[in-house]
């Protein structure tokens, strides 16, 4: 029993860090959202040389198949840095979608090298494809079918998170016999849970920062208990949710759907609260498009109903426990 | 990262929930904060104690069996989902004894460790005073020096269970001329010496245990005085990170009161999302503390994260058992006694049990500040 990163595990979310430190997460969600795709291509293929868009995709398909501990980590750290575009849908929906498919030795390497991007909808939860003009591959999932979509050249629907744009996709394509949608769909709203942790991280390092330099009443905001307290209870929902993410990747088979509802619940509430919090604490100036804190609270906001509500997931979860499936959760 | 348990973890579970199984009481106990109770439960700890179930982390010498962090957590699920009576012992246990391990003399390990393994001796914690809460720094009784030890002068309050109790340990100023966090010495009193007056309070739930203590000029040896003369709140300190942090709130606790709130909610659409919140956060803690342990057992120390866990686990508990209540409908204020009383009345005593978690042990007010400042780094309060 080892609940921690491994060395291994450590490194990699260190790797990432640096990578996007030295970058400007911001920049690039500004210039995607005007639709300049080029500096998220730049370091996508920079993800794609470390290997992290292959980071769930077999090594025979040019992937480093490694576990859901790390797809969740790069995940996170891909959350925390605000970078746009189908990352959940890229590294971790298409490659478990297609992973026991004929059609993964057509996509698979291209995502793996960070050379193709993914895109996919699920019929009642993710009805529109995320970014699919930036996409090489779009996949249509209803029920237990999945088809190769037609990339859409229709209008994209606009998203509160203006990094989002989201496309209908209309006629469906040929299909992909042996498709795992459930699957696919679990490990989306898994990846999504990951995403929103290191969110809320950021709103949470963000707000804490800036309540030391602003300063009313001659001292720096941040020793006002009013919000002290604010931004104490916004590191308790983190602090609680990180292990529920952690617990669901380590989930035995037949809880998992429900571990995953469990993780997907308590990331999203707590970087939605996180959100709201950075805003109260930032005051005016984070209520502006200048400012850079509503590039990440607005897409806690969309993420917040994306890959099943927490309505749903909360449903999902009930109907596990009222079946008698009360191991907690990773057990 | 995995939480895979050892085999050994596994045999140790299986004996564990064995002898649960053949040895908790079929009958609930009397409530450990009346008199009748508090004896039965001292019995109950002897029982534990035979058996070896005690206090399952200690070395072996002082009545433990020297059993991992993870094992020891397992033992604390399996006592929590068996319906084992609630440790009268746990000031003791959970509270004095990791002090005694780090700070206390050999003498002091041998006198007080077995005895308090045994449920011979029930201790209370005498910290409160009634002009220092929160600020516990503030306390003014006193310990004055005689030969060969100390008198103890002063009034301490809110002390659990010190009507029955037979020791308690507190912190008294020796001296009155330093500065509020030093001249703070740290001694271990017997609750039945000359010059001490124990007077009950009756609870919220009219529980008579909690209670005054008041000392005039009581003779405390030198050999009674835990760590260093002047370093008492140093050696205090260590005592609240076990209370706030890992020991005293074990998750095995929490996961059975989910457990059992499921059990009652029966699966209805009726506060299906509170049910599955309470569930989830049970989970959580549980997941977090094996996130805790894993760390102490690399080396290091539990911090001010502490205070995280104390802030989560006390008000989870109170979501808990108000989902409870309200499961519960117009039965949720028949307490204990009352033949219609569903579950016996676990609810309603569990639920005013609750609502003092976010004020012992720290009040939340303050373990918020605390991880402003020392977690997140914010600038101190004027103190
Ligand atoms: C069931 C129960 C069992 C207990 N058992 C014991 C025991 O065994 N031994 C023992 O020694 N004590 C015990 N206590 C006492 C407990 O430790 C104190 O009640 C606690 O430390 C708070 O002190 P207080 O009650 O004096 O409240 P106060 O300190 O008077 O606080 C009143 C209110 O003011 C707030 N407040 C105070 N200071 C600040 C600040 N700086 N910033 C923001 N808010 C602040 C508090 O959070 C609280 O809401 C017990 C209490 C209870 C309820």
């Amino acid at each position: 029993m080892r609940f921690t990163r491994t060395t291994e595990q450590q490194d990699m979310a260190e790797a990432l860090r640096a990578l996007f430190d030295a970058g400007d997460g911001a920049a690039i969600a500004r210039s995607w959202a005007a639709g300049d795709a080029a500096p998220w291509r730049r370091v996508w293929a920079q993800l794609g040389e470390m290997g992290l868009c292959g980071v769930a995709v077999p090594e025979r398909f040019g992937g480093l198949g490694l576990g859901p501990v790390e797809l969740v980590t790069c995940l996170e750290e891909l959350g925390r840095a605000g970078l746009p575009g189908p990352c959940v849908e890229s590294i971790a929906v298409v490659p478990a979608l297609l992973a026991d498919t004929a059609a993964a030795e057509r996509w698979l390497p291209g995502i793996a090298s960070g050379n193709a991007v993914g895109t996919a909808t699920f019929t009642e939860h993710v009805p529109r494809a995320l970014d699919a003009d930036a996409a090489d591959a779009v996949f249509q999932c209803d029920g237990e079918r999945a088809t190769v979509a037609e990339r859409p050249d229709a209008v994209a629907q606009h998203s509160i998170d203006p990094a989002r744009r989201l496309w209908t996709i209309e006629s469906a394509g040929e299909p992909v016999p042996g498709a795992q949608v459930a699957e696919a769909f679990d490990l989306g709203a898994l990846g999504c849970a990951a995403q929103l942790l290191g969110i809320g991280q950021r709103l949470l390092d963000m707000s804490t920062r800036y309540v030391q330099e602003r300063h009313q009443f001659g001292r720096p905001v941040g020793r006002f208990q009013a919000v002290k307290h604010h931004l104490a209870n916004v590191a308790v929902r983190l602090e609680f949710a990180r292990p529920l993410v952690h617990g669901a990747c380590l989930a035995e088979p037949r809880h998992r759907s429900r571990d995953i509802s469990a993780a997907k619940i308590a990331a999203s509430d707590a970087a939605y609260f996180a959100g709201r919090i950075a805003l109260q604490v930032h005051g005016a100036i984070g209520y502006t498009a200048e400012h850079d804190l509503h590039l990440w609270s607005t897409k806690a906001t969309a993420l917040h109903a994306a890959w099943g509500t927490t309505t749903w997931h909360r449903r999902r979860v009930a109907a596990a426990l009222a079946a008698g499936e009360t191991a907690p959760v990773g057990a | 990262m995995d939480l895979t348990f050892s085999a050994e973890d596994l045999a140790f579970r299986d004996e564990v929930r064995t002898w649960l199984r053949a040895n908790v009481p079929a009958e609930p106990l009397p409530s450990l904060e009346t008199e009748t109770g508090f004896a039965a439960h001292r019995q109950w700890e002897k029982t534990l104690h035979a058996a070896g179930f005690s206090v399952v982390s200690w070395p072996v010498e002082f009545g433990g069996r020297d059993v991992s962090l993870v094992q020891w957590l397992l033992f604390e699920e399996e006592y929590y989902a068996a319906g084992a009576p609630g440790r009268v012992g746990q000031n003791g246990i959970f509270l004095l004894a990791p002090t005694l391990f780090e700070h206390g003399t050999a003498e002091q390990r041998e006198r007080f460790l077995p005895r308090m393994a045994s449920g011979e001796d029930v201790w209370a914690q005498a910290w409160s005073e009634p002009e220092a809460g929160s600020d516990l720094a503030g306390i003014r009784s006193r310990a004055r020096r005689v030969p060969g030890g100390w008198r103890l002068s002063g009034q301490k309050t809110w002390s659990s269970r010190a009507a029955f109790a037979d020791w308690a340990f507190g912190l008294f100023r020796s001296d009155p001329d330093a500065e509020r966090h030093r001249g703070l010495t740290y001694f271990l009193f017997p609750l039945d010496a000359a010059g001490v007056t124990v007077r009950p309070i009756g609870r919220i739930d009219g529980k008579p245990a909690f209670a005054e203590i008041f000392l005039n000029d009581v003779f405390v040896p030198d050999s009674d005085v835990l760590g260093e003369v002047g370093e008492g709140w140093r050696v205090a300190m260590s005592t609240t990170g076990s209370e706030r942090g890992l020991s005293l709130r074990s998750p095995g606790r929490f996961l059975a009161a989910a457990q059992r709130l499921v059990e009652s909610w029966n699966g209805a659409a009726q506060l299906q999302d509170r049910v599955v919140d309470a569930w989830i956060g049970a989970s959580a803690y549980r997941l977090a503390t094996f996130e805790t342990v894993t760390k102490v057992l690399a080396g290091s120390p539990v911090g001010p994260e502490s205070s995280m866990n104390k802030v989560f686990w006390s008000e989870l508990d109170i979501a808990l058992h108000e989902a409870a209540m309200d499961l519960l409908g117009p039965d949720a204020e028949l307490t204990a006694g009352s033949p219609a009383a569903p579950d016996g009345g676990a609810w309603p005593d569990g639920y005013l049990f609750a609502l003092a978690g976010p004020i012992y042990a720290g009040t939340n007010e303050i373990q918020r500040n605390v991880i402003a400042e020392r977690v997140l780094g914010l600038p101190r309060e004027p103190r």
